[in-house]
């Protein structure tokens, strides 16, 4: 008899706890404190270690780590030998899952496999075996999302229950014995096992979740070699999710975490569990596209390749790909990513774990723009003549830029950073036009004449994790969801887990939570400022009050009274404590927050307003003026990576690289410093922008005095010591009380514009990318 | 073997039988015209679910476009099935008011039904479908008047369910889950309904009066003659005799009278209380 249910053997995911490590994601304090509860518990620590309040990590993975520090699930069949492992694994591990602070009086104490752990009261079995270094298989938990505790793959036995438990499900209780290793156990796994293989195709290889897979690796240890189901399998109609998401719901084992996670996290009551028993599928039941600024994330967390990514769909194998880890620079939030490569071409983004700014989930754009980066892009330098664009030498090139530059009056000049510059190209960027005497800079998304004297002016102060505490929230001016769906995320957090009230001054958006919409006007500011408007109540009896301003009130003519009676209400709701900081500026490009604190602002001397008198304007991959606004006579010189917009007008094109081929610093909306890596090789003849300008400067005459990336470092630590600091979050002082700033002019009655027309096209990276010109397609501006 | 060959047989031809959501395909012939022959059957098999699609598809009059709206009457009986329940939780009357929209609707719960209750208890539409599909006496596809429901479980099958359902397909001219032309008489598959003394039953659901005339009447101890005639009653526009249909049976006693506890039963055993 021929075994009919063949596993395909396919190469273990790769241990990759060497490639690309450069450094972890979370701070230093967090990890060494999870590494060290993480093992104090594994060697069975007593109270004793708890005095003092130590906060305690489960250290629960999720998917990402099994793919990202290897898969040890072959060894769950012996057990024993996991210490050592998941000790190396932990010390080097940021921490995840469950927190929890418990005091010594809050804790328990259970046995795992016969040894004493203690976890704080409320854990489950499943986080008390995390303790104890213990790893229990599972499908359908996931520590983000409620407990289903439907896919009974986490079955252990505890001591005088008469049948194996599920253990996601059950809380440990004091004195509980729990074993892991047992017969009965391996067993009760096997049989679910079957079960779950029952209906599973054995499609592994034409799947694209082969070699990354949780049902594959945990059927290696719980499968059978043969199955004894001779019956035809079911089969399941896919759905149609969006471009995004590429179903085959026949792989589905029904875990329901997508459905758990549409409900829950991204918001969005689409996804839900049809039919029962052997026709229970997942579905939306009618025809309906899942519309979430944070839907790919269920390709993650869903456990077998019932959701894959349709824009990668056959295109790469988890072992073939290099991972990079890098940062996102689509919006300001900063999300961790994990760039995968294979030779010069980016395959995929997908997140890596950061608590404190994106958790383990990411945008759409962030994960799904990067096929905008093998379009459009600019290879070698162009020179305009007779109004065609024709490639020239480098060294030419320079020429004509530095000629153009120094045949023009220092206030004729002008530079634009764009959405995506790093810090260290804005850092030569200014030094090089402040050496040739210019001082009118700015970056994409600040006006023109922004003030850069203040730092909580600019930055989320409540930081973007800390936004989960506030009880009341008034947002003025941004559609949340669209300008930053991570942060509007941790938003939802606080309405679901405290009642947050959320009230919205600006364009009415779907936010995916519960707002009450104030309306549209300055007036309800205004009588906001004043205390008439019943939200001022709300939000001076909140105990942790916080505003969000969106950066699109910069674009306003009356942007200083908005702010200063944003500002008056900060201070009347007392928003602004020594203890608190709900004041929060929310940016929208990556390149904002390091901009300001490098200065890259105008001078005191630099002409404001009228961009008529520019003669020679320096765009570093900046594409948002209008060719109305530049100037016919100006030289216009473009430092970038793809030809968009602004390249159209240039008279000298630049090539520079993206974000996924250099060693970038960025600041996000929270004041964090974070560092991309080259994840692929640039492109052409394409340089470093840094490098670009440090080239240009010295054939201008005016030599700038770094020549490597250290040395811009070093300058820039001068500037703006924070941007040295990677990794770290540089809280801002809180405005003083008594600094209100006077209300020049008067409110402005027109109504708050969208500052984001379009989610899934707002840089040259996605307005490039052929997937996200699908989505505007297909959700339109959702 | 016979079976390994036959279900690799299957396995060929699973991607015909597919759309059919089979599942049950167990084949007990080997030569491959019966194996043809048993693939075509297959599409009579797959009728043996009781559950339809679980997907939505929309047609002339199944679609969000056709307006649904319980009537006056009806809108108080939802005001009563909400008074049941903390005003926080409406989402517990999502069954009883399927149940009532059904009766309305005619025996049938159309996509506006079910968004209209999402409505009504204030959750998303997703959350009542998953209700609607869960449970197999919610018809998300119009049946007849009197939708005829026949037991299949494990008693009335070995009691001849088969032939009580074969005689009504055969005198109703329909497959299962078919409606007749007139649009009056509907058969399906139910599992136990806990009539397990008279095997075999039969539900039948008259959907004729709307709410107020709604009956779901037993029909038991039937034979493949009593069945057609219970049928034709109702054609008639009668109401027939539920319950059992055996004449020398009361309810659910044994026929031909008690066999048992003929005399007066014994007092339990009891303590002399008075002695206390």
């Amino acid at each position: 008899m021929a075994p009919r249910c063949r596993r395909y053997p396919l190469p273990l995911p790769r241990s990759s706890t060497g490639s690309g490590s450069r450094r972890f994601i979370s701070s230093p304090v967090d990890s060494s404190v999870a590494a060290g509860s993480g093992v104090a518990g594994a060697k069975g620590s007593t109270s004793k270690a708890l005095n003092s309040g130590v906060a305690w990590y489960a250290g629960i993975r999720g998917k990402l780590y099994e793919r990202k520090y290897g898969s040890d699930f072959y060894k769950w069949g012996s057990g024993a030998s996991l210490g050592g492992v998941r000790h190396a694994r932990v010390a080097s591990m940021p921490a995840v899952g469950a927190k929890f602070d418990a005091k010594p009086e809050d804790c328990i104490e259970v046995s795992v496999d016969g040894k004493d752990v203690t976890v704080a009261k409320g854990m489950t079995v499943l986080q008390a075996c995390e303790v104890a270094g213990v790893d229990i298989p599972r499908f359908c938990y996931h520590p983000r999302l409620s407990i289903a505790g439907n896919c009974r793959m986490c079955l252990v036995e505890v001591e005088k229950t008469p049948k194996p438990v599920a253990s996601c499900a059950m809380p440990a209780l004091p004195g509980m014995k729990i074993k892991t290793t047992t017969p009965l156990v391996k067993k009760a796994r096997e049989g679910v096992m079957e079960f779950l293989l029952i209906n599973h195709p054995l499609d592994c290889p034409i799947c694209d979740q082969g070699g990354e897979c949780d049902l594959q690796d945990q059927s290696m240890v719980y499968g059978s070699d043969r199955g004894r189901f001779i019956e035809a399998k079911r089969s399941v109609t896919d759905k149609n999710l969006g471009p995004l998401v590429k179903t085959v719901m026949t792989r589905c084992i029904q875990c329901t975490r997508c459905v758990r996670f549409a409900s829950e996290i991204a918001g969005v009551q689409d996804l839900g569990v049809l039919g029962r028993g052997g026709a229970e599928e997942i579905g939306t039941y009618v025809e309906k596209l899942m519309v979430s600024e944070l839907s790919g994330n269920v390709i993650d967390i869903c456990p077998v390749g019932a959701l894959t990514s349709k824009p990668s769909a056959f295109t790469v194998r988890s072992w073939e790909l290099k991972s990079t880890e890098s940062v996102d620079v689509s919006d300001a939030i900063g999300a961790n990513i994990r760039v995968d490569s294979r030779g010069p071409e980016v395959m995929r983004v997908i997140p890596r774990l950061n608590e404190e700014v994106n958790e383990e989930w990411i945008s759409d754009k962030a994960r799904f723009a990067y096929d905008g980066l093998k379009r459009q892009r600019l290879n070698e330098p162009l020179i305009r003549r007779e109004g065609q664009l024709e490639p020239i030498s480098w060294p030419q090139a320079l020429k004509t830029v530095a000629e153009a530059a120094l045949k023009v009056n220092p206030d004729e000049m002008a530079a634009i950073a764009g959405k995506l510059s790093d810090a260290e190209s804005m850092m030569a960027l200014k030094d090089f036009m402040n050496r040739l005497g210019c001082e009118r800079l700015w970056v994409e998304g600040n006006s023109e004449d922004t003030v850069a004297d203040l730092r909580s002016n600019y930055l989320v102060n409540s930081t973007i994790a800390g936004l989960e505490n506030t009880d009341a929230c008034l947002l003025v001016g941004t559609e949340l969801r669209i300008e930053a769906p991570l942060l509007n995320h941790r938003l939802r957090k606080a309405v679901r887990n405290s009642r947050a009230k959320v009230g919205v001054i600006g364009p009415e958006t779907e936010l995916h939570l519960k707002a009450e919409h104030l309306g549209n006007s300055t007036d309800i500011l205004a009588s906001i400022a004043e205390g008439k408007h019943p939200f001022a109540q709300t939000l001076s009896s909140a105990k942790f009050p916080t505003i969000i301003v969106g950066s699109g009130v910069l674009q306003r003519s009356d942007k200083e009274a908005v702010l200063a009676a944003v500002q008056t209400i900060a201070h009347k709701a007392n928003v602004i404590r020594e203890d608190w900081n709900g004041y929060n500026f929310l940016l929208l490009n990556a390149a904002q927050a390091a901009g300001l604190d490098l200065g890259f602002v105008p001078g005191s001397r630099a002409p404001v307003g009228d961009k008529k008198s520019i003669k020679f304007l320096y765009l570093l991959g900046a594409d948002d003026l209008t060719p109305e606004d530049i100037p016919a006579d100006a030289f216009v010189v473009y430092q970038g990576h793809h030809g968009d917009r602004s390249a159209y007008r240039a008279d000298v094109i630049l090539p520079g690289v993206a974000y996924t081929e250099k060693e970038g610093t960025y600041e996000n909306t929270e004041g964090r410093t974070q560092q991309t890596s080259p994840a692929v090789p640039t492109v052409g003849d394409a340089r470093d922008d840094w490098k670009i300008i440090r080239a240009l400067s010295e054939i201008a005459g005016v030599k700038l005095p770094y020549d490597t990336l250290n040395g811009v470092r070093a300058r820039m630590l001068a500037v703006a010591p924070n941007l040295f600091r990677v990794d770290e979050l540089e809280p801002a002082t809180p405005l003083p009380k008594e600094s209100l700033p006077e209300t020049k002019g008067k409110l402005d009655s027109s109504p708050f514009k969208r500052a984001v027309e379009n989610f899934y096209m707002t840089d040259p990276i996605s307005r490039a990318s052929k997937t996200m010109a699908q989505c505007t397609a297909a959700y339109g501006r959702s | 073997m016979l079976r390994q060959v036959a279900s690799r047989g299957l396995a060929v031809l699973r991607g015909a039988a597919a759309s059919q959501r089979t599942c049950t395909s167990r084949v007990s012939s080997s030569s491959p015209s019966d194996l043809l022959e048993q693939t075509r059957r297959l599409g009579a098999l797959s009728r043996e679910y009781s559950t339809a699609l679980n997907l939505h598809r929309n047609t002339g009059d199944n679609n969000p476009e056709v307006p649904f709206e319980f009537t006056q009457a009806n809108l108080e009986r939802v005001k009563e099935v909400l008074s049941h329940y903390p005003k926080n939780y409406k989402q517990s009357g999502i069954i009883p008011l399927l149940d009532l929209a059904q009766q309305q609707n005619g025996g049938w719960l159309s996509i506006s039904s079910m968004n209209k209750i999402a409505e009504i208890v204030g959750v998303a539409p997703i959350r009542v479908y998953e209700v609607a599909t869960f449970y197999s006496m919610f018809n998300r596809e119009k049946v007849g008047t009197y939708h005829v429901m026949v037991c299949g479980t494990t008693p009335c099958m070995l009691r001849g369910s088969r032939d009580i359902e074969a005689a009504l397909l055969k005198h109703l001219g329909v497959d299962r889950n078919e409606v007749t032309t007139d649009g009056k008489f509907s058969v399906g598959e139910m599992e136990c309904m806990g009539s397990c003394v008279n095997a075999p039953m039969i539900v039948v659901a008259d959907y004729s009066n709307g709410v107020e005339g709604f009956t779901y009447n037993y029909f038991e101890d039937l034979t493949p003659e009593s069945v057609v005639e219970i049928v034709e009653a109702y054609r008639r526009g009668e109401k027939p005799k539920h319950g059992t249909q055996n004449p020398e049976r009361l309810n659910c006693g044994p026929a031909g009278g008690l066999t048992t506890l003929l005399g007066e039963p014994k007092a339990p055993p009891c303590r002399d209380l008075s002695a206390c």
